[in-house]
């Protein structure tokens, strides 16, 4: 039995769905680890009980004792590292999120621990996880040998399983020592509503074959009855079809939701580096020799103006 | 204007990896490259300085082979590089930090300091916040805007959804940049040329008081991720093809 603490990320209130994968990991191979949430930011009592169901029995309160936690990477991280600290935790662990990221490699890097980033299994016993090394092409598996293990877990990697259990919330006040300066000034919101590519269970992504940035309106249809983002494959993004932060692959995001649907996307191997992971990959392409249907599950070989609005009619 | 740019080579992201033993990968078979992330960096610390005058200096941390990256990144720009030689490609971020520190100590002084966001090989993505916290420096990762006014940076970075983030800190400080930065230039042929009568400074990583195997955490293995053998092609007119898709992703795959 490890006590094990999991940063729990929420966005507009609510917890984000893909932490519940982490919180499953977070309970081990056994499923007897002792589970802390660890929040920093929404209303811990009222995100009590969505928690408790995925098997945690402490939810702590994170606060700073002075200073805007908010605004500050620094404190954050201090305050998880003196959260750890003050519940003797022996494991922490978060989302491979730009957030998680970010707070973990502060956290490693001030207490001087090791960090297994975006792994996509996790075994917390032998203090090892697994991850993608070279793109995409090979896992490695990296053993940590430390009295605090660190690692993040990639969105969706870890399918979700519930196990009730009566939790209580506690409050811990973190006092951290001044940081480097590094503040947050402002949130800028993007087009509202939309979906993040890394978080989401499902991604259509809109290759060249797109042809203009209006033609994505027809994925977004498609993309809003299968509760889905609307990702671009670097060709997509470089005609401007589509801005940066939709890009899919090397140099743009890396995913890996339970449903990946290629329309259009001839299937480079950069791109692949970004969305090898997924668990099931359909490409839909025009063009029956396109390196995306050698390495996809299911494949229609159709132009996507015709499939795409076909998917979305049988949908509805 | 100095600026620090650790760079990291990397085996080419199009490059096949033959692996070898239980965690190795043969190195003599595939290209190698400038870290794609770090050359956003280096493009943006080359531009700084035409700007506004000063010194690109490169530094890496690998093996001897990495002379031809270092070389690749002084046709970018930079004046000169610094190259801690290791004996294995898979350091420890701890380790790599302590290095890039010491290397750059024995320098002097820098105004800033460029990374990439994270490396094409290991994806760990550690590094420039270890080398901050040996430093003392603020680092903020993942950067796709920078304004310079003074002794103050301000970057944004996206945070997912469209989202952005905008962060301030002092400088000297650390930044790891990310595509939407700049696009980082071709070297011409004059440059390749000019690069290859610059400075490298050689080090060993023994030398700086530096084990190289001792390392917190450890590669045990390392295995090719299975490779799907080919998708199952759908049949049909479309609207077939779209029911037979619709039927398999809710009754065999569960996932819709």
């Amino acid at each position: 039995m490890t006590r094990t603490g999991v940063l729990i990320e929420t966005g507009e209130g609510k917890i984000k769905e893909t932490n519940f994968g982490v919180l499953t990991a977070a309970r081990g191979k056994g499923g007897d680890n002792e589970v802390y949430a660890l929040l920093i930011d929404g209303d811990a009592e009222a995100l009590k009980a969505e928690l408790c169901k995925f098997g945690v029995q402490k939810v702590i309160a994170v606060s700073l004792a002075s200073g805007d936690l908010a605004a500050s990477p620094e404190a954050q991280a201090g305050a998880i590292a003196a959260a750890a600290k003050e519940y003797d935790l022996k494991a922490v662990m978060g989302l491979a999120s730009t957030i998680g990221r970010d707070l973990f490699a502060r956290m490693a890097a001030s207490l001087d621990l090791p960090l297994i980033s975006d792994c996509i299994s996790v075994d917390i016993d032998e203090k090892s996880g697994v991850k993608s090394h070279f793109s995409g092409k090979t896992f490695a598996t990296v053993k940590v040998d430390a009295d605090l293990m660190l690692c993040t877990v990639r969105p969706n990697a870890i399918e979700a399983v519930e196990a009730p259990v009566d939790g209580e919330v506690l409050s811990f006040s973190a006092t951290v020592a001044d940081g480097a300066g590094v503040k947050i000034i402002e949130r800028k919101k993007g087009d509202g509503g939309k979906i993040d590519l890394t978080e989401a269970p499902v991604i259509l992504t809109g290759g060249r074959a797109i042809k203009s940035a209006e033609n994505f309106t027809m994925l977004e249809e498609c993309a809003a009855l299968l509760g889905a983002a609307v990702g671009a494959s670097r060709a997509a993004v470089d005609a401007g079809y589509a801005p940066h932060a939709m890009q899919v692959g090397q140099t743009g995001k890396t995913v890996g939701p339970k449903l990946y649907l290629a329309c259009g996307v001839s299937g480079a191997v950069q791109h692949f580096a970004g969305m090898k992971t997924s668990k099931v990959i359909v490409g839909i392409n025009t063009d029956k020799d396109a390196p995306i249907f050698a390495k996809s599950d299911y494949g229609i070989i159709g132009d996507i103006f015709e499939v795409i609005p076909a998917l979305t009619e049988a949908l509805k | 204007m100095k600026i620090f740019v650790c760079i990291k080579h990397v085996p080419d992201t199009a490059a096949n990896i033959k692996l070898v033993g239980d965690n190795g990968f043969e190195d003599s078979e595939c290209k190698f490259i400038v870290n794609p992330y770090d050359e956003y960096g280096l493009e943006e610390a080359v531009s700084l300085v035409e700007k506004e005058g000063g010194e690109v200096v490169v530094v890496t941390v690998g093996k001897g082979a990495a002379t031809a990256t270092l070389r690749s990144a002084m046709a970018m720009g930079a004046a000169r590089a610094i190259h801690v030689q290791t004996q294995g490609q898979f350091l420890d971020s701890t380790l790599t930090a302590k290095a890039l520190k010491a290397a750059m100590d024995q320098d002097g002084a820098a105004d800033l300091i460029f990374t990439g966001k994270g490396s094409v090989d290991t994806e760990g993505a550690q590094t420039q916040y270890r080398l901050a916290a040996a430093m003392g420096l603020p680092v903020v990762n993942e950067v796709s805007r920078l304004t310079i006014d003074g002794q103050k940076a301000t970057m944004e970075k996206e945070i997912g959804g469209g989202e952005r983030e905008v962060l301030e800190m002092p400088l000297p400080g650390i930044i790891g940049a990310t595509k939407g930065l700049n696009e980082p230039r071709y070297p011409k042929f004059p440059d390749i040329m000019k690069a290859k009568k610059k400075k490298i400074q050689e080090m060993a990583i023994g030398d700086l008081g530096i084990d190289e195997n001792a390392g917190a955490s450890q590669l045990v293995k390392l295995e090719a991720v299975p490779e799907r053998s080919g998708a199952k092609m759908l049949e049909g007119s479309v609207q077939e093809q779209v029911a037979q898709l619709i039927k398999v992703l809710r009754e065999d795959e569960k996932i819709i």
